[in-house]
């Protein structure tokens, strides 16, 4: 599976400055696995040591939050747009 | 002016004063931090310059982070630049304390600003920074009061804005908006969908969305509301306050108002025990307090509290931190509570507010009801809206009698007292 990874403003000094990068996988925990391959300094920047997300990170796939779904075992179809964004906004 | 870098809450690594809300090293939330080696720690001179200043938060300038001061003229010609906040009443509301069985209970009625809610705070202080960092748009996501507040201010400053809310918000929210001459954009989802919205156009955007890249100037404009507080109780702290949680901004500054002023020694005693209100319908953080947990798990909201349908709140885990370490907690009630709650307050104090503030004062009728609240404590119930936002939720609680205008259809139609 293809997906379209969009990396934040805050991420991108780790990610060459790239705001998108496509990459392949069958489970959002596959994706950013590949991610981290890609720019390795984005794994300690966006995980915890255990490897779960740190809790200001946000991951959506097409829009909706993967927390409302299976999580990082999530599964992507070929094109789907998974988003990486801070979750201090709003209120 | 006291204020000095901008601080990663995780982290701690340090970020100039610039439009920066996230840590580039672990994406924690940034947070504004004072330098007050050089305030005044005369204590009879500081209070005496807060009481000389202007009617509305820039008298707490000295806590706020503005390189330059206040907007406008010094002294209290500061009071007249832009839609000045602040300085809303605090009513001692004997006949709710009866009511509930508690001794002293006081109301905060921060409905009494421009825009009829505390938003105006946050917006004043953010908006001001943004003029300072040299912005020229505003923008926001909104539950609707902050799209009120942010559509005024920008008017008032004459600065272009852009206000996005979820698409199904209260038409009183939707008018007390577009009538300032905003670009209002109604976005088809929840607030969370909204605010993810934003958030990626604040990447695209050279504007100030003052709940995301302005979040940190922002959120310490909340602090002005505990200041308040403790100055209009003669210097003193209360023993509790009840506050809304929608991100728990609100809730978290309060605290760290409070804790400022005791760290300068401008008050004294110990941080009030924090409660914080959510409804049912959303409650991330009631529930995560319930469940012992220290982060909270999204929701997506379905509650007449509009104003506090944040299903993904930023500040979670610091408002179940703050609830714990003070002794407080956090509650939800049902949209039954809050339209009773609502009711409540209007019949026992005269003030008619929101329904964020019919979750307030119903998760103070609970804590009373479980006796959670000590009859000697002094509470303040902290009341962030206008009741005339949200009509919907009272529509229907009442009866009008309407006779023939003769003194017997008076007699014959209304000699019962008109009840529900």
């Amino acid at each position: 599976m293809s997906v379209v990874v969009k990396i934040p403003t805050q991420l991108r000094s780790a990610s060459g400055g790239e705001a998108e990068t496509v990459l392949d996988g069958a489970t959002v925990q596959e994706v950013l696995d590949g991610l981290f391959e890609r720019f390795e300094e984005l794994r300690a920047r966006i995980s915890d040591d255990d490897g779960s997300l740190r809790r200001f990170v946000n991951v959506y796939l097409a829009g909706e939050d993967i927390r409302f779904l299976d999580g990082l075992q999530t599964p992507v179809k070929d094109g789907a747009e998974l988003t990486i964004l801070p979750a201090v906004a709003g209120g | 002016m006291a204020v000095s870098h901008l601080q990663c809450k995780e982290c701690k690594a340090e970020y100039p004063l610039e439009a920066l809300y996230v840590c580039e090293q672990c994406f924690g939330p940034l947070e504004v931090v004072y330098d007050h080696s050089r305030t005044s720690r005369d204590l009879g001179e500081l209070r005496r310059r807060i009481q000389g200043g202007p009617q509305n938060i820039w008298r707490y300038a000295d806590f706020l982070p503005l390189a330059g001061g206040p907007p406008g003229p010094s002294g209290r010609l500061a009071s007249r630049v832009g839609l000045p906040a602040g300085c809303t009443p605090l009513i001692r509301a004997d006949r709710l304390a009866e009511r509930l069985g508690l001794r002293e209970v006081w109301v905060k009625n921060d409905a009494a600003n421009p825009t009829h809610s505390f938003k105006d705070r946050v917006v004043s202080v953010a908006v001001t920074r943004a003029r300072e960092l040299g912005f020229e748009t505003i923008a926001c996501a909104s539950t609707g009061n902050l799209a009120n507040s942010v559509a005024a201010h920008g008017a008032a400053l004459g600065m272009d804005s852009y206000v996005f809310i979820p698409a199904d918000l209260e038409e009183q929210k939707v008018l007390a908006t577009g009538i300032y001459g905003t670009n209002l954009v109604g976005v088809d989802g929840s607030y969370d969908d909204v605010n993810r919205l934003c958030t990626e156009l604040c990447a695209e955007r050279e504007w100030a969305f003052v709940n995301i890249n302005l979040r940190p100037y922002y959120a310490e404009g909340s602090k002005t509301l505990a200041f308040e507080i403790a100055e209009q109780l003669g210097w003193e702290l209360p023993d509790r306050c009840i506050v809304p949680i929608a991100s728990g901004s609100l809730f978290t500054k309060i605290a760290r108002g409070f804790e400022e002023w005791l760290e300068l020694g401008l008050l004294e005693g110990d941080l009030p025990s924090m409660n914080g209100a959510q409804a049912e319908g959303c409650s991330p953080v009631a529930s995560a307090y319930a469940a012992g947990h220290d982060v909270c798990r999204p929701v997506k909201p379905s509650t007449i509290a509009k104003s506090l349908a944040i299903g993904n709140p930023a500040d979670g885990p610091y408002a179940l931190d703050l609830a714990r370490r003070t002794g407080g907690g956090v509650d939800a009630v049902s949209d039954d509570e809050i339209r009773a709650g609502i009711k409540l307050l209007a019949e026992t104090t005269g003030v008619f507010t929101e329904t964020a503030g019919g979750v307030t004062t119903a998760v103070l009728a609970k804590l009373a009801a479980r006796g959670e609240i000590d009859p000697d404590e002094r509470v303040v119930l902290v009341i962030t809206g206008e009741g005339l936002k949200t009509l919907d939720a009272v529509r229907g609680s009442f009866e009008t009698r309407t006779i023939a205008p003769t003194v017997e259809a008076f007699e014959a139609g209304v000699s019962r007292p008109v009840s529900v």
